[in-house]
């Protein structure tokens, strides 16, 4: 994998402020269309710069929305976006010019060649032509093969990595991805994850929309939901993983409690909505699970059980009950 | 000034007229030589002299002008309209370029191939008639000129047409017959007086009149008053780009 294609830039107007670890900041971002679909509701968020984030949401959630916002394709009806330090629609020329985004609809000039499309782009975000950048990109990209062929004569996944050569055409150091592996065989979305990996070695901050939690888990750093323009979670993927690893045991009592008697204390239990059931989480994977212990404390406390049940939760299912909240 | 990104919209442009050499420049070229031949060799062999020129020679500068703007709104608004239809005007949009440069880019581009179309059609002309032109660089300049201010327009329909019927409809409804009624086949003078005062409101009159006048230093207007005609509409044009920029329309929901 080459590395020195993104290598950081020098020229002062493309160096973000010192000491920014934050290199996108979304604050607040309203967006609604003409025609009063609300698209996005106050969303805020503050990308960390070399991570890779993914935004995970159905159809229709307002992904795509938030990121034209961000490049400069949709102006946002209220909120404010800086990146790079640089607001996005005051500052657009230097904030558009660490930014490259592959789009999630397939638009390409039909009937010109791979290699002039790709060079067309580096030259759009104002980069002196670099013949020897473009072909760096292409063989990454597996299309050397194909850079004279008409875009029209390429196959639906590889029209897909033509988009992404054109978004690495101009060296960006922000990189969105909306539904990069949409349409895309299993292998051809393994070389992507790793292309995407290599770039963040090279520093270059990633943000990617799917609808695939496991896509999400597999590759992202952090994962942010967004549901109905509202974004409902944004969470390291090990704070989520830890959380998927927990398990849970819901005690049935025979007679509600109202508070948790002392000598249980140490378990930390939470007494359920109903009052007469108590929840014990614990890591199954930690060696110790306490589980015998905490029986026969229940035991001597004097609580009578009438039934247990064990829970385990997932991704996918904190990420269902969060949309479903909102229903 | 991102002038990386103005080189990469023009040179990206023009390849497309290279693509389609044959429909760009080829069939304007043949429908000219035809009138030629027709008005100039065959009718126009009838015809009396027009002030002093003969008729073939005459209908030179209207000819050249019926072409050039057809060529430069439909051009210059297929421009446009087609990477809005594909919808690679999404990567234009994100760019680091300004509204000015995404102008300067796709007219300037209309604009050259016009204006070679008008030059190659001048060229054919002399194969058919004797041409003298009186004032070079003024022929130029308005040739210039117009091709310049009437791309701009057609970037503006490009921007406007909402489906690719729209984008034909002006340059039929609205350019052929203006550029027709304007006196690319006639001098004005040869109309009665009411049609005369009437015609004075076609904006191509005085382009071709302008035209004309750096042909054989005669026109139906005073050459200056063609100039600031044609400045005129250059500014409106200009002026109607800033607003579409800077509202969205169109273009940026
Ligand atoms: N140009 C537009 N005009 C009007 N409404 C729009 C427009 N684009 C998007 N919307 C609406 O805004 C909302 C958010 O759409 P968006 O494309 O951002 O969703 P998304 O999360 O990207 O969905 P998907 O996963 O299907 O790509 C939807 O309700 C959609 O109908
Ligand atoms: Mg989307």
């Amino acid at each position: 994998m080459n590395t020195t294609i993104l290598k950081q830039h020098t020229s002062a107007a493309d160096q973000p402020p010192a000491g920014n670890e934050i290199i996108c900041a979304i604050d607040n971002v309203s967006k609604t269309y003409t025609g009063g679909s609300v698209a996005l509701d106050a969303v805020s968020l503050d990308i960390r710069k070399g991570e890779i984030l993914a935004l995970l949401g159905p159809n229709g959630a307002g992904k795509t929305t938030l990121i034209s916002i961000i490049c400069g394709i949709v102006n946002a009806s209220g909120g404010k976006v800086t990146v790079g330090g640089y607001d996005v629609v005051d500052n657009y020329r230097q904030s558009r010019g660490l930014i490259g985004l592959v789009p999630q609809e397939v638009n390409l000039e039909p009937f010109e060649t791979v290699n002039n499309t790709v060079t067309f782009s580096r030259g759009l975000f104002g980069k002196p032509r670099n013949p020897g950048t473009i072909e760096q990109v292409l063989r990454k990209l597996s299309l050397w093969d194909k850079r004279d062929s008409q875009i029209v004569t390429l196959s639906g996944g590889m029209k897909r990595r033509v988009l992404i050569a054109k978004a690495l055409s101009h060296e960006p150091r922000v990189l969105f991805l909306d539904e990069p592996t949409a349409g895309v065989d299993v292998e051809l979305r393994k070389d992507m994850w790793e292309t995407v990996r290599a770039l963040q070695a090279d520093g270059v901050t990633i943000i990617l929309t799917t609808h695939y939690i496991e896509e999400a888990e597999a590759i992202a750093d952090r994962i942010g939901v967004i549901d109905k323009g509202r974004l409902m979670l944004v969470e390291d993927k090990a704070t989520l993983m830890q959380r998927l690893g927990t398990k849970q045991i819901r005690i049935e009592l025979q007679d509600p409690l109202g508070r948790i008697p002392d000598a249980l204390s140490k378990y930390e239990l939470e007494i359920a909505t109903s009052g007469n059931a108590l929840i014990y989480t614990y890591d199954p994977t930690g060696g110790r699970t306490g589980i015998t212990s905490l029986f026969s404390d229940l035991k001597s406390a004097g609580l009578v059980l009438c039934d247990v049940q064990t829970h385990e939760s997932s991704l996918e299912e904190i990420f269902v009950n969060l949309i479903k909240g909102e229903a | 000034m991102n002038f990386h990104a103005i080189k990469a919209i023009y040179l990206f442009e023009m390849s497309r007229t290279f693509r389609t050499l044959l429909q760009s420049v080829v069939s304007p070229v043949l429908s000219t030589a035809l009138y030629f031949v027709v008005f100039g060799a065959a009718i126009g062999s009838r015809f009396a002299d027009v002030e002093g020129v003969s008729y073939g020679t005459f209908i030179v500068p209207g000819l050249i002008m019926l072409t050039v703007l057809t060529q430069s709104v439909s051009n210059a608004s297929f421009g446009i309209y087609f990477p809005r239809f594909i919808g690679t005007i999404q990567e234009i949009l994100s760019a680091p370029i300004s509204s000015i440069e995404i102008v300067v880019g796709y007219v300037g581009a209309a604009a050259t191939k016009s204006f070679a179309i008008g030059i190659i059609i001048l060229l054919t002309a002399t194969l058919f008639v004797p041409l003298r032109i009186d004032h070079p660089v003024w022929m130029l300049g308005f040739l210039v000129l117009t091709c310049v201010s009437f791309s701009l327009f057609g970037f503006i329909i490009g921007i406007w047409a909402k489906n690719f019927e729209q984008l034909q409809l002006v340059p039929l409804l609205v350019i052929t017959p203006l550029v027709f009624l304007g006196g690319s086949f006639y001098s004005i003078n040869m109309l009665p007086p009411l049609w005369q005062n009437i015609t004075l409101f076609n904006p191509v009159v005085y382009l071709i009149s302008g035209f004309r006048w750096s042909f054989f230093s005669q026109g139906d207007v005073a050459v200056g008053l063609s100039l600031a005609m044609i400045t005129l509409f250059l500014a409106i044009c200009l002026g109607t780009i800033m607003w579409i920029f800077k509202t969205g329309y169109r273009i940026r929901n």
